[in-house]
């Protein structure tokens, strides 16, 4: 183990070596660069990247080594997390099972299911979706009815999801499942790992008022999947999917801080502000104050932790605001362009002016998934300011 | 630097917030308000607080200060804002002694500053004249006159003017309303031929006056500074006081907050503590996540003005801002969840929401900061 200025040294120096200058630049969603079992990359920059972080196992920096992670500690973590900020390093690969099946399976997987998971996803060789939400299974999650019934050493699932983000490109799904349909509802319901090239899933993409998405329904068909894909146990996947949604809290956040592309509010507005007038100059002030109070929180909530006082309920807060924040930003823009922020395709319009007239519209999803904001106002209500529930 | 307070720091805001439990209750300025005190303020409860150091914080060691800094400061005013606490630590100390500081002349400063530092002398500044709060915007002239100054105009909203032993004008000696140079600083005794002091009744229940100055004469010893050059120690000063005006607000807005999610727990109807109904609970987990962004301010635009930083102004607007908007709405807020009770002068709440609106005003509302925020920002 490094001594702390050794380790931010030596860290700079190696990012400094072996990023190449392209992934030091802001990137577009269209080059975010998704790992799978067919990983695809739009150039060698984007392959040796991807690559050298892998072999230094910094898609996981804080996993064991065993595992293929960097066997990196909290502080370690962070000091890696601000270099790359410093540098303006591109994330090299985006997995939805490290962020947040992961941290899970670390927790209560089998060794056996450790063994088979971790290290494909810790050297981006498995993309993984998640099979959660169902047409009348939303914010109620725990009404969910996709039934898996137990024949021999295999449950055989018949039902439904929808909201999977890409659910035509994973390799494997991670789902809840109804076992016990007598049960109370949040009692018979089982967390199960399931092989997308299993016979009888289908998937069906859907399309958003933004456009293509990323979204899709999954089907499910007397499909097969063996009982030690179970991970906590049979019947008890509800609390395994709480410490998930926790872990997809925290992602969803760090998702929009740093991952996923977005728009500089004041330099995507400066063109159109003169015209727009005062009214609008005044609210772009209101929503740059807004993003600077939020990114102070962050810094103030990333204090409190360090000294040791209690944050754990802080997760809710920084979702909420992330998201809202988000969208309202693409409101806001969308307006200041006028009729300029309204074109859908085709020429006379800026590509930015188009994406932000789809982002106007695709920042929707963020105050929706992974936690409505109205679940999170629960969450403060109850768990923060102690609400009769 | 940190956001969070240190060791020194928490235990200044701790022994504040007992002082001021046990000895400034919200019933003390109900008293002041309902006798219609000639002082608007307890001299007693000044003597004590000056013996504590709170005047003495944010004055330089070299004249009988203590140099805490207004990180600390404002964990004071912090707790001032949640038992309205009716002192003139804002306009003698961070305002007249503050200007006193980096305006004043070394025998100015020697003669003053220990006095303000012991709470023995209160100055006030006289500034505002326009119904909205607009520093360049000083019509009030100042001429030369027989070697020396002559002054003539009037100032409006002059905090605990009728009581201060000296008034810190802001005059206009050259240019036009609205230009931030040709402004000048004056200390003037209010006994001098031609100053008129009327003390004005505030909502809030505050000390304010109004100043009218008719052919008031001063030699050069009233200058405070350079003639014309006031405008960077004034906007430097104005902004420690909005960092402490946002810190009382937030101790406004935290008190009734948290006495309202208590009255949402006890009060029942239709059978159930009327806290269980989630549209009132997600207005309040609303009001909650806005006064984390508004510590946060606070506690950056504090560590800003103490490390002396360029964007102190940038992060003072954004404190001040959020702090108005927000006092603007926790308050009403937590009046109309209140029902009532919430409308009765005899419960406490509307104290607080007088309050609020006075520091929502005092030195520049949310439209006032956004704009200032905006040129920071450069646009």
């Amino acid at each position: 183990m490094s001594e702390p200025d050794g380790f931010r040294a030596e860290t700079r120096a190696w990012l400094e070596a072996n990023c190449p200058a392209p992934m030091r630049t802001p990137i577009t969603s269209a080059e975010m660069v998704w790992s799978s079992s067919r990983t695809v990359f739009l150039d060698d920059d984007q392959r040796v990247w991807f690559e050298r972080m892998r072999d230094r196992g910094w898609f996981v920096p804080g996993w064991p080594r065993e595992y293929g992670g960097g066997g990196l500690d909290a502080r370690q973590q962070r000091v890696l997390e601000q270099e790359m900020l410093a540098l303006g390093c591109r994330q090299p690969q985006y997995n939805l099972g490290v962020w947040m099946l992961g941290p899970v399976l670390l927790e209560l997987g089998t060794d056996e299911q450790k063994r088979e998971h971790l290290p494909k996803m810790a050297r981006g060789q498995a993309r993984w979706c998640q099979g959660f939400s169902e047409p009348n299974a939303g914010s109620d999650l725990a009404s969910l009815r996709t039934a898996a019934v137990r024949d021999g050493d295999e449950f055989v699932v018949n039902g439904q999801k929808i909201w999977t983000s890409y659910g035509d490109r994973a390799d494997w799904m991670y789902a809840l499942v109804r076992t016990d349909p007598a049960a109370k509802k949040q009692e018979g319901i089982t967390f199960l790992l399931i092989d997308m090239k299993t016979p009888g899933i289908t998937v069906r993409p859907i399309e958003l008022i933004s456009g293509k998405s990323e979204f899709s329904q999954v089907f499910f068909d007397d499909v097969r999947v063996p009982v030690r894909n179970v991970v906590g146990g049979v019947d008890r996947g509800w609390s395994v999917a709480k410490k998930l949604l926790d872990h997809e809290r925290a992602a969803m956040s760090k998702f929009t801080e740093g991952g996923a592309p977005s728009h500089d509010a004041l330099a995507a507005a400066a063109p159109y502000l003169a015209a727009a007038g005062p009214v609008w100059r005044d609210r772009l002030a209101g929503a740059l104050m807004d993003q600077q109070a939020f990114a102070l929180t962050t810094r103030r909530m990333h204090e409190m932790a360090q000294a040791r006082q209690d944050v754990s309920a802080l997760g809710a807060i920084m979702k909420l605001v992330q998201t809202e924040q988000e969208s309202a930003k693409y409101e806001l823009l969308q307006q200041v362009m006028g009729q300029r922020g309204l074109s859908w395709e085709g020429d006379g319009y800026t590509a930015e002016e188009h994406d932000v007239c789809r982002l106007w519209l695709y920042t929707k999803v963020y105050t929706i998934a992974g936690g409505s904001s109205e679940i999170q106002l629960n969450l403060i209500a109850r768990r923060v300011l102690g609400l009769p529930g | 630097m940190s956001l969070l307070l240190d060791d020194e720091q928490r235990m200044l805001r701790d022994s504040a917030h007992a002082f001021l439990e046990a000895r400034s209750p919200v019933a003390a300025l109900r008293a002041l308000r309902d006798r219609r005190d000639a002082q608007g303020h307890d001299p007693a409860l000044w003597r004590e607080i000056a013996e504590l150091g709170w005047p003495a914080a944010v004055l330089p060691e070299a004249h009988g200060g203590l140099d805490v800094g207004f990180k600390g400061l404002a964990a004071v005013f912090e707790q001032t804002g949640r038992t309205l606490a009716a002192t003139p630590l804002l306009s003698s100390v961070v305002l007249g002694g503050g200007l006193l500081q980096a305006a004043g002349s070394d025998a100015q400063r020697d003669h003053w500053l220990p006095r303000v530092a012991r709470g023995e002398a209160l100055l006030a500044l006289a500034l505002d004249e326009t119904p909205r709060h607009d520093p360049t915007r000083v019509a009030l002239r100042a001429e030369r006159h027989e070697g020396g100054w002559r002054l003539e105009g009037s100032k409006d909203f002059v905090l605990d003017g009728h009581i201060a032993e000296r008034l810190i004008v802001v005059a206009r000696s050259a240019g036009a309303p609205g230009d931030a140079a040709g402004l000048s600083l004056f200390l003037v005794d209010p006994t001098t031929a031609g100053v008129a002091v009327e003390r004005t009744w505030m909502v809030d229940s505050r000390n304010a006056a109004r100043v009218r100055l008719a052919g008031v004469t001063l030699d050069d010893s009233a200058l405070l500074g350079v003639p014309g050059a006031a405008w960077a120690p004034l906007d430097a000063v104005l902004d420690r006081a909005r960092l402490c005006l946002a810190a009382e607000t937030l101790g406004v807005i935290v008190q009734a907050f948290e006495r309202t999610v208590a009255y949402l727990k006890e009060r029942v109807q239709f059978d159930v503590p009327i806290g269980s109904f989630q549209a009132l609970q997600h207005r309040m987990a609303r009001l909650y996540v806005e006064i984390q962004l508004l510590e946060s301010s606070i506690a950056a635009a504090a560590e800003a003005v103490d490390g002396g930083r360029a964007d102190a102004a940038q992060l003072v607007s954004l404190a001040k801002a959020r702090a108005s908007d927000l006092g603007e709405k926790a308050l009403n807020e937590a009046v109309q969840l209140h029902g009532g009770i919430g409308v009765t002068d005899e419960f406490d709440l509307g104290l607080y929401v007088k309050r609020a609106r006075v520091l929502q005003q005092t030195f520049g509302d949310g439209t006032f900061h956004r704009h200032r925020y905006a040129l920071c920002r450069g646009f």
